[in-house]
């Protein structure tokens, strides 16, 4: 184990993917000679050359359809859209060609693609590069969407998907750059569809991921002070989703808390409470609640910013709540 | 270019085949045998034999809602078609499709596509994985007069060019996107212009006369194949018919399209033909009956088949 950076494990991963697969390349803006705005592929483009590190126009839609070309030819393109939010203009390219292609052509392709995007706000970047879209994604059949909340997570993951056969959305969140963790340093691989139990705990299940995940963590600490021993589930993976993980944890617990940042209106918080509703409903002796933003745009001010994103003490108080 | 009769009369039959498998999509759809959308290539079918004419196997292609000519053109089985078309377990995609999306990655079809002007940036991606994997093998896009006014056309024409790729974009003007007449959909009348902007060749030709598109698609293919970068060729041409079958057309000018259908390419290339010396008119119906003997075999294979089974629906969402 060696210490790093969400940064660095997001840029090493891909070093060692293409060290070990000459047919995985990444194309995208700012790539190359910039190594990405915040350095996630610095280094690269010396490393691979301008065959496997593509500086491209500012094309959202050719940058996904040339890579859903380039997977059906049976390369493993690493698409880079830098802010989630940019995805609206390629949407097309996502939802009717990577994530339709396969079905639609009775199984004679595979797509193995990923889209490396940052969600979140909290660095005064406005509405329109402050979005957490997540759950747009999960939407899609054919596409899997999953989201690391630490450097070790970066590594397990991303090399997932890198080496995943289909379409797969690498979210990243923007606040997390220079977050250190230890990271494994051989083959490090977390299959799809295997929660992480961050803290264990018996009083309350809080289930989250990505940047969130710290802020519950944070909450989790303040509220054993106060006798509440809350467990911390980081889902890591929304499509496929450890339902198995989550319902084993309420039923421990018989509480649930589901925190995000994205907006609480059709955010992905509510297809968990669903399926818990759903397939636990005897489990649960309280309300489902969910912590989320208000459904308004992200704004712009310091001062607004701080208060639409979900800190630790609205997190405390919804977990207090159900007590 | 000068082609050997073989070679001519392949021309020829594809034309024809295409017409006859549209002209039997039609009738079957009529009569209720069909379900969803129909977009027929008649009148048309010049440009998917000319340019497919130029491809071998490994040669790709990208095709359209209007694709059953480039599909046949590039050496699809009709029994595979017609029995998508039907929505049977032996179409090419299982039943998945239908008539919009057909592929056949295995001769170099990697699919028509419902949504107009998506398959050009796929192209760029499949030329890119092209001459990543060093093939000398080149991709076409076909797409229409409306694809031209999308952000995909120009975000794929600029990437082509910037990245040097083995594309040639086969513009099919039928001068109408969907119901919209060119002349309210874009200023321009030529779209080959269009290159211009992207600092590539941009031709124009008679798409209703199979030679000048088989020339044309010749010179710009062989081009990318040397590593000379992306064309775009515009193929002049009408359709038929409406944009799909039960549109009544209420858009379209009898006497233009009594104009158009005087250059029909396929009596226009019989007359050709037989006036070469090519063939005597016995050689043409002899084609043409051939070709009616196999849709005829196609549809009874198609609608002899299997339907899918109820579980199918679960397949094939995702790989592995």
């Amino acid at each position: 184990m060696a210490k790093k950076t969400y940064i660095e494990a997001i840029r090493e991963t891909q070093s060692a993917e293409m060290q070990r697969d000459p047919d995985v390349f990444i194309a995208g803006e700012d790539v190359g000679v910039m190594g990405s705005a915040f350095g996630q592929t610095a280094g690269l483009l010396k490393e691979f050359g301008m065959q496997r590190v593509v500086d491209t126009p500012i094309s959202e839609s050719a940058i996904i359809g040339l890579g859903v070309g380039a997977a059906a030819m049976g390369l493993r393109p690493i698409l880079v859209i830098d802010f989630i939010d940019f995805m609206a203009v390629c949407m097309d390219e996502v939802l009717n060609q990577a994530s339709k292609l396969r079905y639609m052509l009775g199984g004679q392709v595979k797509i193995p693609l990923v889209i490396r995007s940052q969600i979140g706000a909290g660095i005064g970047a406005a509405a329109q590069h402050s979005q957490s879209l997540e759950a747009f994604f999960t939407h899609m059949p054919g596409m899997k969407t999953v989201a690391a909340a630490t450097p070790a997570d970066v590594k397990g993951l991303l090399t997932a998907a890198i080496r995943d056969d289909n379409p797969v959305l690498f979210i990243e969140h923007k606040t997390l750059a220079r977050f250190e963790g230890e990271v494994p340093e051989n083959d490090y691989v977390i299959p799809f569809g295997k929660a992480d139990i961050k803290r264990a705990g018996s009083d309350v299940t809080i289930v989250s991921w990505s940047a969130m995940v710290h802020k519950c963590l944070a909450a989790a600490e303040s509220l054993s002070k106060e006798g509440i021993d809350a467990e911390v589930i980081d889902i890591r993976s929304l499509i496929p989703l450890d339902r198995e993980c989550i319902l084993n944890s309420v039923g421990k617990t018989g509480k649930l808390v589901i925190v995000h940042e994205a907006v609480e209106t059709s955010g992905y918080g509510a297809e968990i409470a669903a399926m818990v509703a759903d397939q636990g409903f005897d489990l649960l002796d309280a309300p489902i609640k969910r912590v989320a933003a208000p459904f308004t745009p992200v704004p712009f001010s310091p001062v607004l910013e701080k208060e639409w994103v979900v800190n630790e003490e609205k997190i405390i108080n919804a977990v207090k709540s159900l007590f | 270019m000068n082609l050997t009769k073989d070679q001519m009369l392949n021309l020829y039959e594809t034309m024809v085949k295409i017409r006859e498998f549209e002209e039997k999509a039609k009738e079957l759809m009529l009569g209720g045998k069909l379900a969803g959308f129909l977009h027929l290539y008649c009148g048309e079918e010049a440009i998917a034999a000319g340019v497919c004419a130029n491809l071998n196997d490994k040669d790709c292609i990208t095709s359209t809602h209007r694709g059953h000519g480039h599909i046949i053109a590039k050496g699809g089985d009709i029994n595979r078609m017609m029995a998508e078309l039907h929505g049977k377990a032996t179409g090419y995609c299982k039943g998945k499709s239908g008539s919009m999306h057909i592929a056949d990655l295995d001769i170099g079809i990697v699919g028509a596509n419902g949504i107009v002007g998506a398959g050009l940036p796929i192209a760029v991606g499949v030329a890119f994985a092209l001459r990543y994997k060093k093939m000398d093998n080149v991709v076409v896009a076909f797409f229409g007069d409306g694809a031209s006014n999308r952000g995909t056309f120009h975000e794929a024409l600029n990437m082509a060019s910037v990245l040097n790729l083995p594309v040639v974009f086969i513009c099919e003007n039928n001068h109408f996107g969907m119901s919209t007449p060119q002349s309210v959909h874009q200023k321009i009348k030529d779209i080959s212009v269009r290159g211009t902007a992207y600092d590539i060749p941009g031709k124009t030709v008679d798409g209703n006369d199979v030679l000048a598109v088989h020339e044309a698609a010749a010179e710009a293919i062989g081009r990318a194949r040397k590593g000379g970068g992306p064309s775009l060729i515009e193929c002049k041409t009408w359709r038929h018919y409406g944009h799909f079958i039960g549109d009544p057309e209420p858009y379209k000018d009898p006497e233009e399209q009594k104009k158009w259908l005087a250059t029909d390419p396929i009596p226009r290339f019989a007359k050709y033909l037989i006036e070469s010396n090519y063939a005597i008119q016995a050689d043409l119906d002899a084609i043409k009956n051939s070709v009616r003997e196999k849709i005829e075999a196609a549809v009874r294979y198609a609608q002899s088949s299997p339907d899918p089974l109820p579980e199918d629906i679960y397949s094939d969402v995702y790989a592995g």
